[in-house]
């Protein structure tokens, strides 16, 4: 019936959402129809995530209307979307771990015979309803006995308990593995014959082709356009994804990259498999990814913040072990991580401590700090790397993302390091201070440091490395050297696509 | 040219804070009891304050990584027990004695610091569970019976005076000077308070913060094993029911005299005012006949009140930082 086709399940008009600094949605309308699988795709900061919590209630929208079944919904909160039926599965997965499997289906729904739980009943039902989602889960068992996909299915047991009839899956299948992913799929195609609306969110090309009927394409918040999965295919799916023109300028490389300086051979674990790479002095290598593509994880094991089940590591062509940071920061190794706050900084404590801090043996006599070399020290990076602050007795947390950024890189350049690990080194900051990281990037980089910069941003990844290595679910699945970097070639191995999208 | 620190300028506010409440303490206990500003009074609450105070060296920097030891009291009670055994019982020579007892209190702490930092444990439970374990030997060994019969010569370290000024006195104070010293000018010092400000951050930029975590219990050890000579040499016997509950005092002081609870911030001059405070509310509320179980009522609301500015204060600091961000 064609009527039966047009029926719009829910509907997003002229969706806008501003965060001081970014539009994180730009007037983005949908139509989701009943009955369909409509996978949502972009890249990461596309707004995939704003919007979800949007259509949950979770955030407000500074403009626009959703409409569920034709009905305007005024003020969306996260217990009316809940009565509309409209259920989100997030990727952290929301378990009681110590309950029952049939528990943790009720959670948050009575299941009561005289004023007491009735737990025969609350068993039997579940279990009507994993054999409705066709799995296999003993209600009895405890919740985390069970595997990822199991506890996921629960989540989704959990949503048919409270009727829902609009299930948004938010990277389902990013825990799981092959095998599971077949299985989640098999659910997803019961429940859209029951007449569940699924939207499906995934960064994997892959698995959107097999599941979904329809694709919407959203890319800097704005939405692009939406397809039918049958009549479009890979490469244009992943133009319309990057699709942007590289508007800002970088500064340029002018001189020849020295020796090799780091290398690393097989790094294996922290969900990272057989990773080999070098980085050569006045180089920068980018990782580029997708998000939990394994390259933080690959910053870890590198610097010794967690331990690697394999590999070998060569400094200036010598084999080095890292155990712990301070063996790598020993090698004049640093971090510049990507939660500054939670991992760069002191935040309540002044400028000057948090620079000196890895050089303090260093500067110390018999443990006794010389306190002028630390101011001195102190003051010598705030003039080279134009830290604005009145004074370096400032608290770090008083400072501007930027100026934190530069307090953190302060620290590994006070302590003279000569390989520099950057992880999304603009995450946060406005767009003036990107400039200027990006300049004191290559300037160092210029005074032949070895520089890894992880980073998530298309624009910044192709304008500021020399070469990109890019890494898919812990893997390495392409190098690329600087005259074939290219967006689309890029995405394409972020999705595990082996290069096979030309330029 | 920088001026002062952070560091330094939080334990310049507390520092101000407490020296008022201190005063504070004096002029109302004055009023109330004739007897409380008299010289001898004076010199009783110091006395008493040093052992406070020796230990406070030690739980000052378990305090700062954002720790707590609750083993502190049983420990002066167990080491006091220890060493008055070796040298009634065993005929030790008190110098030996001693050292050993020190000796032991130190490996206790470190027993407490290995098995917190090396299997997560928390430091208040941890702590609670070794409190237990040494006040069940102390009875154990003792017999819940006194040790008297100490060598005569030992009391000096309690009860004799240099120049007028009681001898524990004067040690609390070069140990409270050497601790400033330790904690303000040497990075290992410092390390105890990056450690509390943020470990992470402090572990991502080289330090073995899993070692700085057992060296904090491993000090609060060491100072408390002088605290309990102290003691011991003070009270001149062995007593089982020494210490009890010691590491109120000890926490109360050092936190009302601006040591953050949650760790980072504090200094050792506003810690040693916070139990000179501690020590003058002990005294004067035995002065004016309150009763032991009205005494632990206002000091457990004193520590609630001490613990909740502390959480104030860091609560309005995150609220302004907000504000601006």
């Amino acid at each position: 019936m064609a009527g039966q086709e047009e029926r719009i399940a829910l509907s997003v008009r002229g969706i806008v959402k501003e965060y001081p600094g970014v539009k994180a949605l730009d007037g983005v309308s949908i139509d989701f129809r009943h009955g369909e699988v409509h996978a949502l795709m972009g890249e990461n900061g596309a707004g995939k995530s704003t919007l979800i919590k949007t259509i949950a209630g979770a955030i407000q929208p500074d403009e626009g209307e959703i409409y569920v079944d034709g009905n305007k919904i005024e003020h969306m909160t996260t217990k009316l979307s809940r009565e509309l039926g409209i259920a989100v599965i997030y990727q952290e997965l929301m378990m009681i771990p110590a309950l029952s499997a049939a528990e943790n289906v009720f959670l948050g729904t009575d299941v009561k015979k005289h004023g007491l739980i009735d737990s025969k009943d609350m068993s039997r039902r579940a279990k009507e309803i994993f054999d409705q989602l066709g799995v296999d889960i003993d209600p009895a068992s405890r919740t985390d006995r069970l595997s990822v996909a199991y506890q996921q299915m629960i989540e989704i047991a959990r949503a048919l308990v409270k009727n829902a009839k609009i299930l948004i899956m938010d990277e389902p299948s990013a825990m799981l593995t092959e095998d599971e992913v077949q299985t989640m799929f098999r659910t997803v195609e019961r429940l859209r014959e029951s007449g569940v609306m699924i939207i499906y969110i995934s960064h994997r090309l892959e698995e959107v082709f097999q599941i979904s009927d329809r694709i919407s394409i959203m890319r800097d918040g704005k939405y692009i356009t939406t397809l039918n999965t049958k009549e479009t295919n890979k490469p244009e799916l992943i133009h319309y994804m990057v699709g942007r023109e590289l508007t800002e300028t970088f500064p340029e490389k002018d001189y020849e990259s020295g020796s090799v300086g780091l290398e690393i051979k097989n790094f294996t674990g922290n969900g990272v498999k057989d990773i080999s790479f070098s980085v050569r002095h006045g180089e920068i290598l980018g990782l580029g990814g997708l998000v939990g593509a394994g390259r933080t994880e690959l910053a870890q094991l590198i610097f010794g913040y967690v331990k690697k089940d394999a590999g070998e590591m060569y400094v200036e062509g010598k084999q080095v072990t890292v155990h712990t940071p301070k063996n790598a920061a020993a090698l004049r190794i640093g971090l510049i991580p990507e939660d500054r706050k939670g991992q760069g900084l002191l935040l309540n404590f002044d400028l000057t401590s948090n620079v000196v801090l890895p050089s303090l043996p260093r500067i110390s006599k018999a443990m006794f700090v010389n306190r002028k070399r630390e101011t001195q020290m102190a003051e010598e990076q705030r003039k080279a790397l134009l830290i604005k602050t009145p004074t370096m007795a400032q608290k770090a947390r008083n400072l501007s993302g930027g100026n934190q950024q530069k307090v953190v890189l302060a620290k590994w350049l006070a302590a003279e390091c000569d390989y520099l690990i950057f992880d999304e080194p603009t995450r946060g900051i406005d767009v003036g201070a990107k400039q200027e990281i990006y300049k004191l990037l290559r300037r160092l980089a210029s005074e032949g440091k070895c520089i890894i910069m992880i980073s998530s941003e298309m624009e910044e990844l192709i304008g500021v490395s020399d070469r990109i290595i890019v890494l898919c679910e812990g893997k390495m699945t392409g190098e690329l050297q600087k005259d074939e970097f290219n967006q689309d070639k890029i995405l394409a191995l972020a999705s595990g696509e082996k290069g096979e999208v030309g330029a | 040219m920088n001026g002062k620190t952070i560091i330094q300028k939080v334990k310049t506010s507390s520092v101000v804070a407490i020296t008022i409440l201190l005063i504070g303490i004096v002029v109302l206990f004055s009023f109330l009891s004739p007897q409380f500003l008299t010289g001898q009074n004076i010199m009783n609450v110091l006395r008493q304050v040093s052992m406070i105070g020796i230990a406070g060296c030690g739980m000052i920097t378990v305090l700062l990584t954002g720790g707590i030891d609750l083993s502190l009291g049983a420990m002066v009670k167990f080491i006091n027990i220890v060493c008055a055994t070796m040298m009634v019982t065993w005929g030790m020579h008190p110098i030996v004695a001693c050292l050993l007892g020190v000796l032991i209190a130190t490996a206790l702490g470190t027993v407490n610091g290995f098995l917190i930092s090396k299997f997560n444990l928390m430091p208040f439970i941890t702590t609670l569970c070794m409190k237990f374990v040494l006040q069940g030997l102390s009875f154990i060994i003792t017999d819940s019976q006194p040790i008297y019969g100490l060598p005569e010569g030992f009391k000096v370290l309690g009860q004799g005076y240099v120049l007028g000024v009681p001898i524990p006195v004067i040690l609390m104070l070069i140990l409270i000077v050497l601790t400033g010293i330790f904690l303000n000018r040497t990075y290992v010092g410092r390390y105890f308070y990056y450690l509390g400000g943020n470990e992470e951050a402090t572990k991502l930029s080289g330090v073995n913060t899993k070692l700085i975590r057992v060296l904090a219990y491993t000090l609060t050890g060491f100072f408390t094993g002088i605290a309990a000579i102290v003691w011991l040499s003070r009270v001149n016997s062995g007593q089982p029911a020494t210490g009890t509950d010691f590491e109120f005092d000890v926490i109360c002081g050092l936190v009302l005299g601006g040591v953050s609870a949650s760790g980072g911030e504090g200094g050792i001059l506003g810690g040693l005012i916070g139990i000179v405070a501690i020590g003058f509310l002990n005294n004067g509320m035995t002065m004016i006949n309150l009763s032991e179980y009205h005494q632990m009522v206002v000091k457990g609301l004193v520590l609630l009140l001490a613990i909740g500015m502390d959480s104030i204060k860091i609560m309005m600091r995150n609220k302004q930082s907000k504000a601006k961000a």
